[in-house]
């Protein structure tokens, strides 16, 4: 996959970018879409009748049709939000008035945050029981783990498609089918999946997923949250305001229908056109293609991990890009500020999955994570970084003995 | 930038080899925990003031070496100074991570830790034990 040129951060810096499940870099052509919205059309959406309103709406509302493609969705069941945490708390409270005590929630140790707190703080509110999906010993959700924890009284299973720390690949298609067995509504959040795998709403069979425009290459403050018509048509909006609203009274209003019901307020307009184009491009390549390119990448710097000495791996199965590990004993900031004198970008800390973390029974941990701009140079420039930082810190101790 | 003026032998040796470290159940110990979110590090402080003086310094936490090290450094940098000299070396400690005037002569060993302001992502972990110990003498003043 030979697309370095196409971005920008690369020509000006000399790195090797490792971070990208944390967020991705942006191409040229994403960000000539978003200037030529300030430059050209600059104007509102959905509501001026003049030529440049008009202009802007089409665009927005043709980036809504791409990212709708992109998942196999129909454009009016694909809601912008302002990203995949914004999607999934609107779902949260959008159910709010249909969960009460006795009901079950169902989520997993290896969520991000972003799929654990809204469900969390939902169960605290309204007395529903917070349940978890038991993992596997090596921290997978199954079919199996699901059935033993599924009843009658589970209204929401929200789970992660692919793991942000361990790369794992939820069985999601399984769950779903399982899941709606028991009436149950599943909530997937693809933050991880959407910008690295073919992806079809209609076969995984989800009621709702989420997912963030700048971890697919395209800008920050914009994400989508599919929903399936009939929810959508039935949830009452979490937000109130202009654009949302059908026909104002004193005392009551009507609203619109979805997905502007749940879009109110002037949304982020260069960022939603700059986000179709990101699904354009990516669709371009080929999202099969991006995520062979991947798993090629991860199982090559899984080879070199296991070649060193010194070094432990949480995740070797991995299904996709990310790969999880750490120095023995050194830190995980030690390392990243050695390898960030050596222009290698990579994440420490607890990827905001504590969690996990502590399923791994670790405070912190190193996490490379590849995408379409990343090679196998990238991986031999992080070998080499983390065979100097490890043997930089070794020299300390040999220092103290 | 060079890695030897961030991690000197002195700051790696306190990090392996904490001083004072292990909080004691003593009523007279003022304590505070100060966690960083965004990186993990988790610092506790105590600290025993009698007569206006940092009679002893406790610590306990986890995180990266800057952070720990800096625990056990300022545990032993500030034990038995009276509190207003206690309190003018954090603020020339401070005054040093972010590149401004500093009277290094006041910062003892604390001095190793000039090279982190060359590494701006790592002031905070330098910083959060100093916070801790100045939220503790500060929490003393409330009490009485």
């Amino acid at each position: 996959m030979d697309v370095r040129r196409d971005f920008p951060v690369l020509d000006k810096e000399d790195l090797a970018y490792l971070d990208t499940a944390a967020t991705s870099l942006t191409p040229r052509r994403v960000l000539h879409r978003m200037d030529e919205y300030y430059v050209n059309y600059s104007a509102n959406v959905h509501r001026g009748v003049y030529r440049l309103s008009h202009e802007a709406t089409r665009l927005y509302e043709d980036a809504r049709r791409a990212v709708a493609g992109f998942v196999n969705a129909d454009a009016d069941e694909i809601v912008f939000t302002r990203g995949a945490s914004s999607a999934l708390n609107l779902v949260a409270k959008a159910y709010e008035p249909e969960i009460g005590p006795g009901d079950e929630i169902l989520i997993s140790e290896l969520e991000h945050h972003s799929n654990l707190l809204p469900w969390q703080q939902l169960a605290k509110r309204t007395g529903a029981t917070l349940t978890y999906i038991p993992l596997t010993e090596e921290g997978r959700i199954t079919v199996q783990a699901l059935k033993s924890v599924l009843t009658r009284q589970t209204k929401l299973v929200a789970i992660t498609h692919v793991s942000n720390v361990m790369g794992y690949e939820t069985p999601v298609r399984e769950l779903s089918a399982l899941a709606h067995e028991k009436g149950a509504t599943v909530i997937v959040d693809a933050a991880q999946s959407a910008p690295h795998m073919p992806l079809d709403v209609r076969r995984i069979d989800c009621d709702f997923l989420a997912f963030s425009s700048h971890k697919m290459l395209g800008p920050t403050g914009v994400g989508a949250l599919y929903g399936k018509r009939r929810h959508l048509e039935r949830l009452e909006p979490v937000e109130y305001g202009g654009d949302m609203v059908e026909e104002t009274g004193l005392h009551d209003a009507t609203w619109q229908k979805p997905p502007l019901k749940f879009e109110t307020g002037t949304p982020p307009i260069a960022e939603v056109i700059g986000f179709g184009e990101a699904v354009r491009y990516l669709e371009e390549l080929g999202l099969e293609a991006v995520r062979e390119h991947e798993k090629q990448l991860a199982e090559y710097t899984l080879s070199q991990l296991d070649a060193m000495e010194g070094i432990t791996v949480y995740n070797p199965t991995t299904d996709s890009g990310i790969v999880t590990f750490n120095i023995d004993g050194v830190h995980p900031h030690d390392v990243v500020t050695v390898l960030d004198q050596e222009g290698v970008s990579l994440r420490a800390g607890h990827h905001c999955a504590q969690l996990v973390m502590a399923f791994l029974n670790q405070t912190a941990t190193l996490r490379a994570s590849f995408y379409v701009y990343n090679d196998h140079s990238d991986v031999d420039r992080l070998v080499r970084g983390l065979q100097k930082a490890r043997d930089f810190f070794a020299g300390f101790e040999e220092g103290l003995r | 930038m060079k890695m030897q003026n961030l991690y000197r032998q002195i700051i790696m040796e306190h990090y392996k080899r904490p001083r004072n470290k292990g909080l004691l159940e003593d009523d007279r110990y003022v304590t505070e925990h100060i966690r960083n979110p965004s990186c993990g590090d988790d610092v506790t402080i105590q600290t025993l003031l009698a007569d206006g003086v940092v009679k002893d310094i406790r610590h306990e936490g986890s995180g990266c070496s800057i952070c720990c090290s800096s625990a056990s450094v300022l545990s032993e940098v500030l034990k038995d100074k009276p509190l207003e000299s206690a309190l003018e070396v954090s603020r020339q400690y401070k005054g040093m991570l972010t590149g401004e005037d500093f009277d290094a002569d006041l910062l003892e060993d604390a001095i190793a830790y000039q090279g982190v302001q060359d590494f701006p992502a790592r002031i905070k972990c330098a910083s959060i034990a100093w916070q801790a110990f100045e939220s503790t003498v500060k929490a003393g003043d409330d009490d009485e």
